[in-house]
Parts: C-alpha cells; structure tokens; sequence
C-alpha cells in the first residue's frame, strides 16, 4: 500500500512533477501543437485545478501523464510520479501504474462505463488487476468503496448495471473505480461537467473527502471557475496549450495577473451584477492553433494591451513586483497588477 | 428477465402458428389436384373419389385444417407419394445431418470471422488488417458452390485428404464423421466467417474508441482483458445479430452444400421432393425450415439478454 512516511529523497515534496511537457498530433495538415512546455507540480494532498477553454489542451496534457493518448500523439518532456518518470516507461510498466498510482475520472459517467458489465465487477476489477484479489473479495472491496464514495444501498446496487444508476451515482462508481487501490494522484477530468448543479456539489464533497480521508492529491480539469474557486488549492490556467498563470486560488481570483485570466473572470456571471443591465465581458476572436505562434504570447492576437514585444517573444511564466520567488506565476509581458498597470520593465 | 422470455416465447409460437396456417393453404392454392397426383394421371373418377376421402380433401377447408393440426400435433406429417415411407423418419435421418453441418460451419465461421476480425479492429493499418480485409472480400465474392467444387477437384481427388462424398452417422464412427463433413463445413462457413469478420471488425474498431475502454485501460487492465471483457462483450452484441440472421442464409446455402457433396441431408431432401413433386415433404420441408427461422431468432434474443443486460430491463418494462 501507498504509505507516505518514506523520507523524500529530493528537497521536494511534489508527487507529481511535469517539466517541459509537450504534445503534439501528426494530422493529414502537419504536425498539430496541443501542449507546450507545460510545467506543474502537484504536492501530496493537495487539489490542483486546470482551468482553460476547450481545446486548450488540458485533457490532452492529462491523458499523456498515463500513456492513455493514441499512438498518433508525440511525447515530449518529463513527469514523474513519486520520482519515476513516466513518459517514456515500458507499456507493461505503465499499465500497473495505471489504475493502481495515478488514476482517472472522465467527463462522462454515461459512456465511460461499461453498459454490460455491473458496477460491481467494473469496480472489482482494479483490484483484480493489481493487487490479485478473487472475484468474491473484489466484490466485497467494491461494496466497501461504493459506501465511502457515498452510494446507497451499496450491497444492493454492487450487482446492477450502469444503466440502472443515475449519472451522479454513475459519477460515485467512477470514483469508487478510480479510488479502489488507494492512487496516489486522482486525475478528474471535467468529472461535474455533464452533471446538475445539485448533484455536482456532491461529487465535489466526495473529492474533498477523499482529500482530507485518504490523502489523495488531485487534478482536478474543469472549464468552470465556480467549481475551480470552491474545490482547488492552487489553479494553473492554459491557454493553447500553455501555462499562462499558477497561483493559490485566492490570489488568482483576487488578483488575476494575466489578461487572459482577468478576461475569463470577467466573462463568468457574478450575484453583484445586475443581469441584463451589465453584459459579461466577452473575450473577442478565437483559441488560436498552437503551431501558428511559436514565438509570440499566444493571446496576443485576443488581447487588448497587446505589444510588438508579444508578437514577437514569448513570455516566460514568472512571479512579479518583488515576489519572484512566489507561487503566483503568469506569463505575461504586460501583466494585470494591482496598483501599477503595465510594469513590465521593473521585472 | 423471465418474463421477457415469456412474451418471446409467446410471440415466436404465434410466428409458428401462421406458417402453420400458410403452409396449409399455400399448397392448397397450388395448382393442380393433389388427389389425381396421388393417383396417377389415367385414374377413374371412382378412384379419385376414393383417394379424396381416404385424404379428407372432400371435406370443407375447416375441417380439413383441424385435421392437419391434429396430425402435426400427433407428430405426423404424413408419407412421402414417392417413396411410401413416413416424412417423420425422412426428417430423422436427414435433419442430423445438416444440422451437424450448419452447426460445424457456424463455429467454423464464428471462430475464424471473430478472431480475424478482432485481429484487424486491433492492429488497423497493419498488414493484418488487410490480410483479413482481402480475405474477407474473396470469402464475400467467390460463391461457395464453386468454391465446393475447387475443394473436391484439389483437395479430395487431388489431394486425396478429404472424401469426395458420402456421410458416415457421428454414432457409428465419430472421427470418420468428422472427415466427410468438415470440407462441406468449413465451404458453407467461408461466405458467414467474411460477413462476421466484418461485423466484428467494425463494431470493434467503434468499441476501441469507446469512453469506457479508455476506462478500462486507464484502470490498468491488462490489454487483453480490454479487448475481451470490454471492447469484444459490446461487440459481439452486433455480431449475435448479424450471426443469426445468417443462420438463414446457412440453411440455404446447406442446399447447396449438400448437393454438391451428396451428403443426405435437409436440403438434399429439399431437392429431390421439389424436383419430384412430394407434396407431403414438401410441407414438411418449409414447415421445418420456417421453424427452423422461428426458434433461432429466439435463440438470438435470448442471446442477446444474455450478453446485454438493457435488453433484460427493456422487457421488464413492456
């Protein structure tokens, strides 16, 4: 079992650690860019939030930690788990990582289930796979965790189908799936998207718990910044497939640095604003495809303080105005800050 | 679940008793008289009269009808005009025989075009795939009649491997059973193993995209069990379909089959009642090859509740 009592052999603590992770797609028109120099960490316990639109390449970054992208996908870069690089490790290797170390929770709970499979079998079967349990005691862990992700009547539902469930039970399966073998990093992707509101604020309790119960360091992928501000410790926001801004969830939302990230609080509603006398801020044109800006700030053609410098170079992800050492990071050459606009030079 | 085999059941019995009803009045809207047929063509009208009532053809259709049924359900059929013998022992010793062939040939076909299939959904784009696809069209395009024949004229007179034709009975000597059928099996199976390899072949490609296999792989399943226990088990709920109603295109091609092998079986027993005008085998005939249909489309549904678990609640609900 996991145990977190081994001495750190680095001065880090990080479970998780992606340096310079890139991804990139070989399509009919060339090679597509989809992540690109991506760096992260992830500490034990802690819920990192990935925010970002659509297709900024936040799932994509994701699935490459567990090899889980087609064969069409090219690697670049470096994660490791614990201190054991991930990228690049034998397919045998990574398959008892998978599932056991790091382990998923897709978007949909309406697909991501087998149909003719129970729920039962479905969850028992990670623990079949990794740490050779018979079916008949696979079936009892699965009660277990179907009762510790908060599913009722878990000795009764153990034998249905995933049809049978609703999607936010489906959702807790998922998680009970995900959590069987004790993971040491939980990656949620979009894990509330395709749920109600109400049901959502359930699954994100189940998350928490599991947090602060069993110590799970989560990475949590969502495009929604009401989610991000009430789960999250730290947020990292994406754009194109870049990291434009990591810091504390606090400071990110009191005090977005990058204008991109100012761009996306603007476009979210607020209970202060009167709706229909005060329009959300829309941020003008389009996610741009990666491979068109490789030297430039991607947001550059989207952005309204926007300089020659930021068509030209593209910024370095940083701390700011006497804090370079700090947690709050943007890349951003004519960053968002509070009391000076547009600095840029005392940096 | 029960009771979704209940309604099944109840419907296929209906399904069963109007062939049952066409079967009685298509040969009777036949044209000709079965009476003179019976009696020859130069019988005297005392002769005729005898033969119609011997038969109960003078008596109203109602009548007649019950009859029929009385007698299907006593199990008999009736006798054959032109050898005297009971249909019901011709049926016993030819229905055997096809149904060991069709038998063999499905699981011929099942093994080859399901395997080959998966084979090919797995390694896309490689060489395997397009072994499988070339095999698959020839399997679709060359007629097995022909094929039938190559097998005789290469591997039975050529070769010698394999017996021309002729059938020995599984009971008296099994191995030597197996010799003379597995050449006309493994021909009726080559048109079904193509169809199915396809079938699998898609239906696999569609379930390896599928959010819940990227589950079951992100799990950290072995790959194996992935393909089997989650992509193949999905698959295989399209390819039931397709099996069973090829099971139909099987007893058919068994027809033929047999012809060319000279097995004595079903569709040989067909043929030579068509060809001599046996109206009584006749009837059999169609009325075993229609229930033939009727009891493996139960088999399929029943198939299908078996590997599908929303079909079980779907006919809960109705």
């Amino acid at each position: 079992m996991t145990t977190t009592t081994s001495p750190p052999v680095t001065d880090t603590s990080h479970v998780l650690e992606v340096a310079d992770l890139s991804v990139s797609f070989r399509t009919e028109g060339g090679t597509v860019s989809a992540v690109d120099k991506v760096d992260l960490r992830l500490d034990a316990g802690e819920i990192v939030g990935i925010v970002g639109e659509s297709g900024c390449g936040k799932s994509v970054m994701a699935m490459a930690l567990a090899g889980l992208l087609p064969a069409s996908a090219h690697v670049t870069g470096s994660a490791r788990l614990d201190g054991s690089e991930l990228l690049g490790a034998k397919e045998s290797t990574l398959r008892r990582i998978r599932g056991r170390d790091i382990a998923y929770i897709f978007q949909e709970p309406m697909t991501s289930l087998n149909p003719v499979l129970t729920v039962g079998r479905q969850i028992g079967e990670v623990l079949q796979a990794h740490e050779q349990l018979s079916r008949a005691r696979a079936r009892t862990r699965a009660i277990e965790l179907m009762n510790l992700v908060g599913i009722p009547s878990a000795h009764e539902r153990v034998d249905t189908y995933p049809h049978q469930m609703s999607g936010g039970l489906r959702q807790r399966v998922v998680i009970a799936m995900a959590v069987a073998c004790g993971p040491k990093v939980l990656v949620a992707d979009e894990p509330t998207t395709a749920l109600d509101v109400t049901v959502q604020a359930g699954i994100l309790n189940v998350l928490r718990d599991l947090r602060n119960g069993l110590g799970t360091s989560i990475l949590f992928i969502t495009h929604d910044l009401g989610v991000i501000a009430d789960i999250a410790d730290r947020v990292v926001v994406m754009y194109a497939g870049r990291v434009v801004e990591s810091a504390p969830v606090q400071d990110l939302f009191d005090d977005p640095r990058h204008r991109y990230t100012a761009g996306l609080l603007q476009a979210s509603p607020k209970p202060d604003r009167y709706a229909g006398s005060d329009r959300l801020q829309e941020i003008p044109g389009l996610v741009p495809v990666l491979s068109t800006h490789p030297d430039a700030c991607t947001f550059a053609d989207r952005c309204a303080n926007a300089s020659a410098q930021c068509r030209t170079s593209e910024p370095p992800l940083v701390g700011y105005a006497g804090e370079p050492q700090g947690d709050h990071l943007a890349a951003c050459w004519h960053p968002n800050i509070s009391g000076h606009e547009e600095n840029a030079e005392e940096r | 679940m029960g009771r979704y085999l209940l309604s099944r059941a109840w419907q296929s019995l209906l399904t069963l008793f109007a062939v049952v009803v066409l079967v009685f009045l298509g040969i009777r809207a036949l044209p000709g008289d079965p009476a003179r047929a019976l009696a020859g063509e130069d019988s005297s009208p005392s002769a005729l009269k005898a033969i119609r009532h011997e038969y109960g053809l003078d008596r109203p259709l109602p009548v007649q009808f019950w009859k029929y049924i009385e007698q299907l359900l006593h199990g008999n059929l009736g006798v054959s005009i032109n050898t005297g013998s009971s249909v019901d022992s011709m049926l016993a010793t030819a229905l055997p025989v096809t149904f060991e062939l069709t038998a063999l040939a499905m699981l011929i076909a099942s093994l080859i075009g399901i395997g080959t299939g998966v084979l090919a959904a797995v390694r896309r784009g490689k060489p395997v795939e397009w072994f499988a696809n070339g095999f698959a069209l020839i399997g679709l395009s060359v007629p097995h009649f022909w094929l039938g024949l190559l097998a005789i004229l290469y591997l039975s007179v050529g070769a010698g491997l394999f017996p021309a034709s002729g059938f020995v009975s599984i009971w008296s000597s099994p191995l030597d059973n197996l010799h003379h059928i597995i050449l006309p099996a493994v021909i009726l199976g080559t048109g079904l193993s193509a169809v199915l390899m396809r079938q699998t072949r898609s239906a696999m490609v569609d379930a390896l995209s599928a959010d819940y296999v990227r589950t079951a792989k992100a799990k950290g399943l072995p790959w194996r069990t992935v393909i089997t226990r989650h992509a193949l088990r999905n698959s295989l709920i399209v390819v039931v379909t397709v099996a069973g109603l090829q099971l139909g295109e099987l007893i058919s091609g068994a027809v033929v089959t047999e012809q060319i092998f000279s097995l004595p079986g079903f569709g040989k027993l067909t043929i030579d009642s068509v060809f001599r005008r046996d109206y009584p085998v006749i009837q059999a005939v169609v009325l075993v090859t229609a229930t033939a249909y009727i009891v493996i489309n139960f088999l399929v549904d029943l198939l299908y509740s078996v590997i599908d678990p929303r079909v079980r609640v779907a006919g809960k609900d109705s």
